[in-house]
């Protein structure tokens, strides 16, 4: 049996009185159980049982990636230990991983807000769900995972990677629910059309829900013909929970947010000020029932802002826009979170480069190709191409090893990497569809 | 051992064309140039009247730019002439990372080799002179 889901139909009032419910609760949790949030809040002057409406909660302060890693790794952990099934982390250099923590309900409400993305797809039990996201602490597979199960879907757990053998299990298995990576779903079209399959007649697709990095409509538009399918935008990120805190519907009008388990604001990410429905700022998300890893006002650096007005779906949920980009320098790189800062430190490790790079991303056969132009130093003895192109190559391995995603290695000519006022433009982004 | 001018350069459109405008504008004559190259770059590889000022010159307008040593022999102008002179270095069992040959005017020809380590140079050195090979200097090529 398939579960209903009234909540998505709620008023919005009766939402909001849910949310300041648990959002009171949520912040008394925060001040009670974890004493970085005491000492958060008593330093800022902010009394977490004076908040009486959702507004008041602007008077807190921010927590952000930083708070969470100098925290690691379970000392934001709200409930004991033993209360905690399962861990999470954010992709990134070892020690310096977001971990995130789930007690049973914690997963349930998780599945619950991944299985709304089968719902706005008009899935429900009769859906097999082929699940391509990585399984492990990447919160992709098993968040998708947990939408299937909730919704009482059928769940293949392919995780990523065999291309070949994704494409004979969406052609002779019956997926209907594809879950992964758009520029994943993408690469197995392009496989599929290789292999001299036509996947839009030989796959039996009614959906994708692709999230993780950011697509353009015109590769949504064209991941929608070659497969033969609707594109729904997911959003999520490990901090408060994993890929669900978002999900477009049919209406492809932006995400719907989970509203029930999480508030969100806008702020204007220089001021920090709460910006008006409508505009456009930094995605602030504060949990509203989680058990084990809550959050408050977690500043997720994502750019987007509240679509005013109400879907034509008819649910209530407040939706944001398709993400704008970031208010950091980080990267998302084939799904992966890359900071410039963690090539950086790679770099250092091989004298025969000098710390001039570019890291220029750009869109090859709708996959995101990253190339790493990096300046020798000096007195490198590059006479010999063969020991060029094994530097090449072994900076390529500990990038990889290191970034988990791989980067090509271009070595450059003296001072081609461009100085402006004696700082180099480290990252050039010429990806589709990436603003 | 000769000096010869090796330049790192990006494959990309004129960069070739640019770098022999530097050397020409520095002076400099050229008496053979070869290029080895991979998708993403190339080097260069040149011999030259007055190598020492060639690579002052590309250095100043930010090429990479140094001088390798190499062994330049000469090869009578001839067939079979460098089949016989790598023959004799066969059976050393030297590393040769990289050969070419230009031709002068005259009746001989000169073959460039690098050898991976100065040892390497000289034990061939020996060993071809002991075969009736010409080993030639920088003057020699002026």
């Amino acid at each position: 049996m398939s579960r209903k889901q009234d909540i998505l139909t709620l008023p919005h009032d009766e939402l909001e009185a849910k949310q300041l419910q648990g959002v009171k609760e949520t912040i008394v949790a925060c001040y009670e159980n974890v004493p970085f949030y005491k000492q958060l809040f008593d330093e800022a002057g902010f009394d977490p049982y004076k908040v009486e409406s959702l507004a008041d909660l602007k008077d807190a302060p921010f927590t952000t990636k930083q708070d969470l890693r100098d925290n690691y790794p379970y000392k934001l952990f709200a409930v004991p230990m033993s209360e905690v099934k399962e861990i999470h982390m954010s992709s990134g250099t070892m020690g310096v991983a977001t971990v995130g923590g789930y007690t049973q309900k914690d997963l349930e409400t998780w599945g619950e807000c991944f299985a709304r993305g089968i719902i706005y797809a008009n899935g429900d039990q009769n859906d097999i769900v082929h699940v391509c996201y990585g399984y492990g602490l990447f919160t992709g597979g098993l968040g998708a995972h947990y939408g299937g199960l909730w919704m009482d879907s059928t769940v293949i757990p392919m995780s990523a990677g065999n291309t070949e053998r994704q494409i004979k299990v969406l052609k002779e298995m019956g997926s209907t629910i594809l879950c992964c990576t758009p520029s994943y779903a993408m690469h197995i079209a392009d496989t599929a059309l290789e292999m001299g399959l036509d996947p839009a007649k030989d796959f039996h697709l009614r959906a994708g829900i692709h999230g993780a990095e950011p697509f353009s409509d015109n590769f949504r538009a064209d991941l929608e013909k070659k497969l033969n399918y609707k594109v729904l935008d997911v959003y999520g990120l490990t901090e408060t929970m994993g890929p669900g805190v978002a999900i477009e519907c049919w209406e492809q009008d932006g995400l719907h947010l989970a509203e029930d388990h999480f508030y969100a604001e806008i702020i204007d990410p220089e001021t920090g000020e709460v910006l008006p429905d409508g505009e456009w700022g930094e995605l602030v998300l504060t949990t509203v029932d989680r058990e084990a890893s809550p959050v408050v006002r977690y500043r997720t650096r994502d750019i987007t802002r509240i679509i005013p007005g109400q879907c034509a779906c008819g649910r209530t949920h407040r939706r944001i826009d398709r993400l704008h980009g970031r208010t950091d320098d980080m990267l998302i790189i084939r799904g992966v979170n890359v900071f410039p800062s963690q090539i950086e430190d790679v770099m250092k490790t091989v004298p025969e480069l000098s710390s001039w790079y570019q890291v220029e991303l750009s869109t090859v056969d709708h996959l995101d190709r990253v190339t790493l132009k990096v300046e020798l130093e000096p007195d490198y003895q590059f006479d010999e191409i063969a020991a060029i192109e094994r530097l090449q190559k072994d900076v390529e391995s500990k990038l990889k090893s290191a970034l988990s995603v791989g980067l090509k290695v271009k070595i450059v000519e003296p001072k081609s990497i461009p100085r402006s006022e004696g700082k180099a433009k480290r990252v050039v982004d010429l990806r589709e569809g990436v603003k | 051992m000769i000096e010869q001018i090796t330049v790192f350069l990006e494959n990309s459109e004129g960069r070739l064309a640019a770098m022999c405008r530097t050397l020409a504008d520095a002076g400099v004559n050229m008496s053979a140039l070869s290029i080895a190259d991979t998708a993403d770059f190339g080097v260069v590889r040149i011999i030259a009247d007055n190598p020492r000022k060639a690579v002052e010159a590309l250095t100043g307008n930010d090429y990479r730019a140094a001088i390798t040593n190499v062994a330049a022999i000469a090869v009578p102008n001839e067939p079979g002439g460098l089949a016989r002179l790598l023959e004799t270095l066969d059976s050393l069992k030297l590393n040769i990372e990289y050969g070419y040959c230009f031709s002068l005017q005259g009746d001989a020809a000169v073959d460039v080799l690098k050898f991976r380590s100065a040892d390497a140079a000289s034990e061939a050195a020996d060993t071809l002179e002991e075969a009736g090979f010409r080993l030639l200097s920088q003057e020699d090529l002026a």
